[in-house]
């Protein structure tokens, strides 16, 4: 995956290059807006990680511009100000997500991941399947192997995102934004909770669990083999 | 500035120095009126006297010729306070009456005039001013009648005295009571200026002085002393919680710091290392929340959270928390159960869903019954498990509360329970960041409302009180709520 972080401030700029590096992706930087907006508009990239606050031109800006030009490659942006309305203002602006500083970058892999694939992933399938496990959106069917397995609507929701996303990390709190639709953070393990429970209905009397968690970022879910 | 100088530039003293000069005039005025009035009086007084005797002196000259005219003059003139009478032959030469000399030209027109004269048997030369009539009589002779103004010059001298007098007596007392008065304010006024002056050096505990007549000054101190409660109770507010953010914030710095040190000095394993830095890490997510929420506290307090609210159903979010919180409360050991009815209200629906998640958090951590009252029937027993989240509507005000039968608050404790940091004795084992209750508070007071900690017998019954939503007029007040003070 090739990536273009914006970020005028040189350290965590370099981390994230070195970060994204070490796991695997291309990774380039631009230090300011003017340098970002050109880069981004000329390279082929496949996510934008922006900075909101740029010197030369503001990263909201640098959205503006490339979404003008017709560019839609996704972007999440970074920012200092994580409130739920300066949230909202730059998903208004053309971002694709948004992440308050400070951040993990677990959290950060996963989320510039999940929004690679929606780049270039198929378009929205009606059934999702990972090994023996099938899920129908249409018709809300959840069968694994031969038996079918009654979930409670959130459960439900809860599967088809961690499904959609197969093979990636997700987060406690993307799965809090795009399952519950909530935007802050609980001081509880109220998700964790939320998956063992799905866990038990969807991996329990099975000898290949599915559904896995991966230490210090979220859950995965996948087939166990791969 | 000089005493005087500062004296003379009170208000007091330049409202007295107009008053001064407005009653002047009006003295003046009067006393000139009455002059005015009393001259004309007495020249009219004069004016008939002489009129009827200069009828009289004529009537007998024509009866009994000039020989009677000038024995009746002579009589006439002996009578004590007499008039001035005077005859000359054509020729102008005096033959009868009183007067010693005359002005020159006074016979010679005949009518009305004033003019300086002196006595026959008068010794002083000093001249006296009368008003004369000169009236022609045959034969070329004429008779003048006068009468003396001494008494009408009297009567000037006398106004004019009592003119000088008063407008003496209005001046003195007049700047006297201006400046008694002037100093007496000024007195006050400096009394507060000086307290003013104490308050802006930094002690805040000064009053001002309030005296008892209850005037426009009194008045004044008194709101001053209002507002200055207020800033004093605001300025504590703000020391309490810079207090408590270096506390609460510098405890877990330390440890974070503590730690990376203790994990250098060692030399551990590579496995031991990773733990050290997984709990840096895991110390350092709980102050990033930590943050977070005073931010969220800051802003919502600030109300700069105005933006994005729109029109929901509380019963929504109760319905939402309660299906996130369930399966964690469960674990616990605890059942959560939801009572809704259909409540709508205008306000910033994430805000309000996480005040009421902060609140089921705390009955889920704090809520659980306290092992010594256990009831022994198991329904009953249950029932002391349970949370219930619940929002109805309650005349205009939608109440969205959340009620467990864990030991409660006490009464005394619930204002400050809902201070930033503060954690109660019973909680201090537990893991929290103390900012629940003040981010539920904080967002209660955003719309317009509160957030009330009340009994539930046993337990804690947390409410968001907040307006609800009928009208469209609704709407516009809820929009631009009067965000009541938080009351330090």
């Amino acid at each position: 995956m090739r990536l273009l972080i914006i970020e005028d401030d040189r350290e965590s700029a370099d981390y994230l290059v070195k970060a994204f590096r070490e796991v695997g992706h291309v990774a380039d930087l631009a230090s300011d807006g003017e340098e970002g907006l050109s880069m981004a508009d000329g390279g082929d990239y496949d996510v934008l990680v922006v900075d909101r606050m740029l010197p030369k031109r503001d990263g909201l800006s640098v959205i503006g511009a490339l979404r003008e030009k017709g560019n839609r490659t996704p972007v999440l942006i970074l920012s200092a100000l994580g409130q739920v309305d300066d949230r909202i203002k730059g998903l208004r602006a053309g971002g694709d997500d948004y992440l308050p500083k400070p951040y993990s970058f677990a959290e950060l892999q996963a989320r510039v991941e999940v929004l690679s694939r929606r780049n270039v992933g198929p378009a929205e399938e009606t059934t999702y399947r990972v090994g023996d496990l099938e899920l129908d959106r249409l018709s809300h069917r959840v069968v694994r192997g031969r038996e079918e397995l009654t979930l409670q609507p959130r459960e439900f929701r809860l599967l088809e995102y961690l499904m959609k996303h197969a093979g990636q990390v997700v987060t406690r709190t993307m799965l809090l934004e795009n399952v519950w639709d909530y935007h802050f953070d609980p001081q509880t393990n109220v998700i964790d909770v939320h998956i063992s429970r799905l866990r038990s209905k969807i991996d329990k009397g099975f000898d290949r669990p599915l559904l896995h968690t991966i230490r210090g970022a979220g859950y995965m879910i996948r087939d166990g083999l791969r | 500035m000089t005493a005087f100088g500062k004296l003379i530039r009170t208000t007091a003293f330049r409202l007295t120095l107009v008053y001064l000069f407005l009653f002047a005039l009006f003295a003046a005025s009067l006393l000139g009126y009455f002059a005015w009035n009393t001259r004309r009086l007495i020249n009219e007084q004069i004016t008939a006297t002489v009129n009827a005797e200069t009828a009289e002196i004529t009537d007998i000259y024509n009866r009994r010729g000039l020989r009677g005219l000038v024995f009746t003059l002579g009589n006439r003139a002996l009578r004590p306070g007499a008039n001035l009478y005077l005859v000359t032959t054509p020729t102008g030469t005096a033959i009868g009456g009183n007067v010693g000399s005359l002005a020159p030209g006074v016979m010679a027109s005949i009518g009305w005039s004033e003019t300086a004269y002196r006595r026959l048997d008068e010794q002083d030369t000093a001249d006296h001013r009368a008003l004369v009539r000169v009236t022609e009589l045959t034969n070329g002779f004429r008779l003048l009648v006068g009468r003396d103004l001494e008494e009408r010059r009297r009567l000037f001298g006398i106004v004019a005295h009592a003119a000088q007098w008063s407008l003496l007596v209005v001046i003195v007392l007049g700047i006297g009571g201006g400046i008694f008065v002037a100093r007496r304010v000024l007195q006050r006024i400096d009394a507060m200026t000086g307290t003013t002056r104490r308050i802006m050096a930094g002690d805040l505990s000064g009053r001002l002085p309030v005296g008892r007549s209850g005037d426009e000054l009194d008045r004044l101190a008194e709101n001053l002393n209002v507002m200055l409660e207020r800033i004093e109770a605001l300025m504590m507010g703000l020391k309490e919680v810079s207090d408590n953010i270096a506390h609460d914030l510098k405890t877990p710095l330390t440890r974070l710091r503590n730690r990376a040190e203790e994990a250098l000095a060692s030399s551990g394993s590579e496995a031991e290392y990773r733990a050290a830095l997984e709990r840096t890490i895991e110390e350092s997510d709980g102050l990033i929340r930590t943050f977070n929420a005073l931010l969220m506290i800051a802003r919502a307090e600030s109300g700069q959270a105005r933006g994005n609210m729109d029109d929901f159903d509380a019963a929504d979010v109760a319905k939402g928390i309660h299906e996130l919180y369930e399966p964690l409360a469960e674990d616990d050991g605890m059942t959560l159960r939801v009572k809704t009815a259909p409540t709508r209200l205008h306000g910033n629906r994430e805000l309000i869903s996480q005040a009421l998640a902060n609140l089921v958090e705390n009955a889920i951590k704090y809520g659980k019954p306290s092992s010594v009252v256990q009831p022994l029937d198991p329904a009953a027993a249950a029932r002391t498990r349970e949370i219930l989240i619940e929002a109805r509507r309650e005349g205009d005000r939608v109440l969205l509360s959340v009620t467990d039968h864990g030991p409660g608050i006490p009464e005394g404790d619930r204002k400050h329970a809902v201070e930033r940091f503060v954690r109660l004795e019973a909680s201090r084992t537990l893991p929290g960041s103390g900012l629940g209750l003040s981010l539920a508070n904080a967002v209660a007071t955003l719309h317009g409302g509160e957030l009330r900690l009340g009994d539930s017998d046993p337990g804690l019954t947390a409410t968001l009180v907040i307006p609800a939503l009928s009208a469209a007029g609704d709407r516009l007040a809820a929009q631009t709520p009067d965000v009541p003070q938080k009351v330090a």
